[in-house]
């Protein structure tokens, strides 16, 4: 476990001169992170890469390594270029062994790189969304257009005279139906397949701070790939692991591996059958008391934990209101229920208040009796947007409409609030205000599955009458092991205070990431604290552009268009975890900078945030009169700032207001 | 003002408006247009203007509704009193004594499942109701595997296949799984019982036919309530109606636009542990030119020599069955599910199949448990007869020799389902529910004897429109889950307690009440 220690040196290492022709990692340490990607050969890259990683070596406790971590467990192997230091360490093997472990969870750089995620009093506002230049606008209609119109072309000409292989499942064939030949298809083969190296890129090892991607390319226009042999180590803003628990090292490791041994594989039985072991009826109590309710019951899918709990809520004569953003798995519950699905615009509490009123007013279709219930399922933070729900605003509803309300903490359990109890956590409510809390241990326990808090009575109904329970497969030994030592870390009970730091470094790094991209230019998405930041690429061939981009400075991100967002807000997507130190956040930010340019990304007006800081002596409270006083009213300065202001000025105002 | 000078004013803002008007481009060719039309007869210019406004009028209207005809329109003082006064009912009903007494009753396991487990009240008790049946989860060759996977991939794979959550130990399983069973290519799922319940809508759609055997399991009706296709049934297992409902489809659809066509069945059935007929059912396929989905999850590492299901059971070629989804969960001690098929198929669920994209992936330790455990049946199939043997000395305690229960399972299926002779039912009178609670007092009454096993849990079936006809009532039944962990001795010993427990039951003096059976 790279347990960082107070190292006060660690800052003033990052300020020192550039020496970036000398390249040894023990000697530039400086700040140079601005000329960091700017040159394209594997050669360089590689050598680029020994150079980020070695500021944090000098901040861990334990001596000087001489083996570079792209070298370590990447695939890049530069071996001539191995890195000398002053001191030897006292073995190989154990230097080895703190990479790999640096790998998996980077050590603090600065114990100020920390921050509480707590809300801030006042209602939440939702997050200012800035607009593009309408020239962007309109050019990527165009582009989804020309894309439409070739993809139609091509396919229309294909299916006439072209290579069979490729059309047959369109075609009828020996009498039976083309098997896919809806739009959804199209979209597939059409506009899906030009960005196909970006989606599903086959990863190895631990999906850590950094993640191993195994190197393929394809010479027929990605229909297939070919694998080089090679693996590229790179830093991973792309997996859920916000507390930075997927690690294979480690107390969690440890214990998941004392239990395998122990307890087995699997239980190879449902729930209701003989799966149902003490260690579960463990983990359920732990689950429950983490989250603050008196019961719960933990499922081996986060997928069907929402799919199979909506029908055993609700049915025929109820009515479910979910935001019009929610995931997947919870439309697909709804519809199973057989009830009423009815939903509101994004996070928009007038709107929910609206179809409330209209619900429970009007009844039931055509017969007008009233409404059984009405469930309204929210979910505590939006994967692909990265807002919050409101929930003290839909609490107030509550109150007054009487509704049950489901949140599904998928992305927001471990990832928000002081104690990393999800929204109810962060906004400093009651747990025993909401009817269901819903949740994930894939994402921030690093584990697998879901789980459901409520009301004994509820809990014990829902054992009887979900599907899941009844009849699929209850959670293997491993992944309920690992539940229980993340759950044990975060709380405290295991290793004291490490948990907490986790908490505060993913704050501390997702503020700090999103303010820098404010400041870069950038639009992004979401709420302040939350550690989804999206930032909008509109272009759907600037999805592939931008992805590529950051493989080639050794970043792996998400990017995502349409369906799952509209379809002209293209966006790439980070994930922030605990396990990146500010460092990581710079070098991401450096590449962006970078890339921004290239690619024209920087759209923001700054209306969103990103502004100059104030001069001293002006408090947040004085801005209004200030800004009267030297004739800025309404002026607003499209933040472009440069790389070095932002590394300089970011971990300090990260922790303020942003603005 | 005068009127002269209004109009000059007039003339010269209308001779504005006319030079304006010509430097927007296209102009002539509108005026061009309107002369041309206007042809000496302002009646058609005037049709062609009110059409123009319709259309525009037309195309600004609020989009149609349909649920606003039944609107009641109220005012905000009503609304809030209605408001005031409406009460939901409670979320979830309290549970019912008989619910809460099984719950008490579930058993829970102490430390790891095999063919003797610990119990959390201390007993160590014969386990029959896990699908443990070859004792994998005790191999140490496949637990060494896990752990080093373990150690080089940590537990969860933390993000969806499509984001850089497909691991190389996922498409090395995928691969095993493909190879194992003769297919072109494989996708794996992250959770068994979801599997079907995705792969029917990711192929089906609205308009698309379906023919279902009745006797199918819940995760397939969820599939076919998701899919929203227009679905047929055909009594459980009977073929000659199945070619009824294929011929009738056929005769109905002819001269309409060709929709896709499936059937879906099982091979092992989870309700009611039969086997299907898999080389009538390609005929019949073939014949009327419907694809074949089928369920193997019970009888994927149960069937065959190798234990490759039903196609290597019945000898057929896995090529000619579209979809092959099985599990991971059950006997191979693993998790998660999977689908094969020819590469088109499984390349499309990759993209559409939700329980695939929207979840996150197999945990790495997992995957490779399953390859292992393949790799484990492939290399070893006598582990498969040491389970039959059990299977059919357990058989010979239970089926022949009881006056009260017949096993309606197939005589491969490690999963014996035990129902009430239909004697019994019909002298006793017997309801479902009565059926029920005396199975229950059978598994309570063989559990204190040191024998646990269980009930066939069933879910009620949908009220959704289309599937209404497909009821079925499943027959409740007593659930016996073979080993090949346990000797001779102790399974022979097991079915007695078994035999005794129901006969025990059956002549308690609270069930006798309805008579004896003609015995």
């Amino acid at each position: 476990m790279p347990r960082k220690l107070t190292n006060p040196f660690a800052t003033s290492t990052m300020t020192q001169p550039s020496k970036a022709a000398e390249r040894r990692p023990s000697q530039s340490k400086g700040n140079r992170l601005a000329g960091f990607f700017s040159s394209k050969s594997k050669e360089q890259q590689a050598v680029q890469h020994h150079q980020g990683v070695s500021p944090q070596m000098t901040a861990s406790p334990s001596p000087l390594p001489t083996i570079s971590l792209s070298a370590a467990n990447g695939g890049e192997l530069n071996t001539d270029e191995m890195p000398t230091t002053l001191f030897e360490p006292p073995s190989a093997d154990e230097a080895r062994r703190q990479e790999r472990c640096d790998s998996q969870f980077g050590p603090l750089l600065d114990p100020s790189h920390l921050y509480i995620s707590a809300h801030q009093g006042k209602p939440l506002e939702p997050p200012v969304e800035d607009e593009p230049p309408y020239y962007f606008v309109l050019t990527t209609y165009i582009s989804y257009l020309l894309l439409i119109a070739f993809g139609h072309a091509r396919d229309f000409f294909g299916k006439r005279f072209g290579d069979k292989k490729h059309y047959q499942s369109l075609k009828v064939f020996n009498g039976y139906a083309p098997l896919n030949d809806d739009f959804d298809n199209f979209y597939v083969r059409r506009l899906k397949l030009r960005l196909d190296d970006c989606f599903a890129r086959p990863t190895t090892g631990v999906p850590g701070r950094y993640i191993t991607l195994i190197d393929r390319k394809s010479d027929d226009f990605n229909r297939t790939f070919k694998y080089t042999g090679t693996y590229t180590q790179t830093l991973n803003v792309s997996s859920y692991n916000y507390l930075g628990f997927a690690q294979s090292e480690g107390p969690c490791a440890d214990a998941v591996e004392e239990c395998a041994r122990k307890n087995g594989l699997s239980y190879a039985s449902p729930r209701a059958d003989s799966g149902t072991s003490e260690l579960v009826v463990e983990v359920e109590r732990e689950v429950a008391q983490f989250v603050g309710k008196p019961a719960a019951m933990v499922f081996s899918m986060g997928f069907v934990t929402n799919a199979g709990s909506f029908p055993a809520l609700v049915s025929k004569g109820c009515l479910i209101i979910s935001d019009e953003l929610n995931h997947a798995s919870i439309r697909i519950g709804a519809r199973l229920s057989g009830a009423v699905i009815r939903s509101f615009s994004h996070n928009n509490m007038e709107d929910l208040e609206k179809k409330l009123r209209e619900a429970i007013s009007q009844g039931q279709p055509r017969t007008h009796r009233p409404w059984k219930k009405i469930l309204v399922a929210v979910e505590g933070l939006y994967s692909m947007e990265g807002t919050m729900v409101d929930l003290p605003g839909v609490l107030a509803l509550k109150k007054k409409y009487k509704f049950f309300l489901y949140v599904d903490e998928a992305h927001s359990i471990g990832a928000l609030g002081p104690r990393g109890r999800g929204v109810c956590d962060y906004f400093g409510i009651d747990p025993a205000e909401i009817d269901i809390l819903m949740g994930t241990l894939t994402k921030s326990f690093g584990a697998n599955g879901g789980y459901v808090a409520a009301e004994k009575h509820i809990i014990d109904g829902l054992k009887m009458t979900n599907a899941a329970t009844l009849l699929g497969e209850s959670p293997t030994p491993s992944v309920l092991m690992q539940i229980l030592t993340s759950l044990r870390m975060i709380t405290g009970e295991l290793v004291p205070g490490q948990g907490e730091e986790r908490l505060q470094r993913l704050a501390f790094n997702s503020r700090y990431l999103r303010l820098g991209l404010k400041r870069l230019g950038f639009i992004t998405y979401g709420h302040d604290d939350s550690p989804i930041i999206s930032i909008v690429l509109f272009h759907p061939g600037k999805m592939s552009a931008f992805s590529h981009e950051m493989l080639k400075r050794k970043i792996s991100v998400v990017v995502v268009g349409y369906p799952a967002t509209p379809l002209i807000s293209s966006r790439a997507r980070f994930c922030v975890s605990a396990a990146h130190n500010k460092q990581d956040m710079d070098r991401i930010l450096a590449a962006c900078d970078e890339v921004g340019y290239i690619l024209q990304l920087k759209y923001s007006t700054g209306i969103a945030g990103g502004q100059e800081p104030l001069p001293e002596g002006v408090t947040p409270e004085m801005e209004k009169e200030w800004r009267k006083a030297n004739g800025l009213e309404g002026v607003i300065k499209p933040p472009r700032w440069k790389l070095e202001d932002v590394v300089a000025r970011g971990a300090q105002d990260a922790k303020q207001q942003l603005r | 003002m005068d009127l002269h000078e209004v109009q000059a004013h007039m003339n010269e803002w209308l001779q504005e408006a006319a030079v304006t008007f010509q430097k927007v481009p296209g102009s002539a060719v509108l005026i061009r247009y309107v002369r041309s039309s206007y042809q000496n007869d302002p009646v058609r210019s005037a049709i062609e203007l009110v059409l123009v406004i319709f259309f525009i009028r037309y195309l600004l209207a609020p989009s149609y509704s349909t649920s606003k005809q039944n609107y009641v329109k109220l005012t905000e003082d009503e609304i809030d009193e209605l408001v005031e006064e409406w009460t939901p009912e409670p979320l979830v009903a309290l549970p019912t004594v008989q619910e809460e007494a099984e719950m008490e009753k579930l058993p829970v396991i102490v430390g790891p499942t095999g063919p003797k487990s610990k119990l959390a009240n201390g007993k160590t008790v014969t386990n029959l109701a896990s699908y443990n049946f070859y004792n994998f989860n005790a191999n140490e060759q496949i637990k060494e595997k896990a752990i080093q996977t373990l150690r080089t991939y940590g537990v969860g794979p933390c993000g969806p296949p499509q984001f850089y959550g497909t691991q190389d130990v996922h498409m090395k399983t995928e691969a095993d799984i493909a190879s194992y069973l003769g297919t072109e290519g494989c996708i794996v799922y992250a959770h068994s019982f979801s599997t079907i319940s995705s792969v029917i809508p990711s192929f089906c759609k609205r308009g698309d036919i379906i023919v279902a055997d009745r006797g199918v399991n819940y995760s397939i009706r969820r599939g076919l309530e998701i899919s929203r296709s227009n679905v047929k049934w055909y009594t459980h297992n009977d073929m000659e109606e199945l070619e009824q409902v294929l011929r009738k489809v056929v005769k109905e659809q002819a001269g309409k636009k060709l929709t896709r066509r499936f059937i879906v069945t099982e091979a092992l059935f989870e309700m009611t542990g039969d086997m299907n007929n898999l080389p009538k059912l390609i005929e019949l396929k073939t014949k009327y030119k419907f694809r074949l989905m089928l369920d193997e999850t019970w009888s994927f590492g149960v069937l065959g020599r190798t234990g490759r299901g039903l196609t290597e059971a019945q000898n057929v070629d896995p090529s000619q069955v579209d979809m092959i989804v099985g599990s991971l969960a059950g006997p191979l001690c693993a998790g998660g599910g999977f689908c094969a098929g020819a590469k088109d198929v499984v390349e499309h669920q990759r993209v559409s199949s939700t329980a695939y994209t929207f979840s996150a992936a197999l945990p790495a330790m997992l995957a490779v448990t399953a390859s292992e455990s393949i790799n484990l049946l492939q290399s070893n199939p006598e582990i498969l007869l040491q389970c039959r043997e059990n299977i059919r000395l357990m058989r010979a305690q239970l089926d022949p020799r009881s006056d009260w229960v017949v096993c309606t399972s197939a005589p491969e299926n490690p999963i014996m389902l035990l129902v009430f002779k239909p004697e019994v039912v019909k002298a006793r009178r017997l309801s479902v529910e009565d059926q029920e609670r005396l199975l229950q007092e059978s598994v309570d009454e063989t559990l204190a004897n040191g024998v646990l096993t269980t009930r066939l849990k069933c879910m009620p079936i949908s009220q959704h429109t289309s599937l209404k006809d497909g009821v079925y009532t499943v027959n409740p039944a007593l659930k016996v889950c073979i080993t090949s962990g346990l000797s001779k001795k102790d399974i022979e010993k097991a079915g007695v307690t078994i035999r005794h427990a129901i006969t025990k039951v059956m002549t308690r003096k609270t069930n006798n009440k309805l008579g004896l059976p003609a015995a």
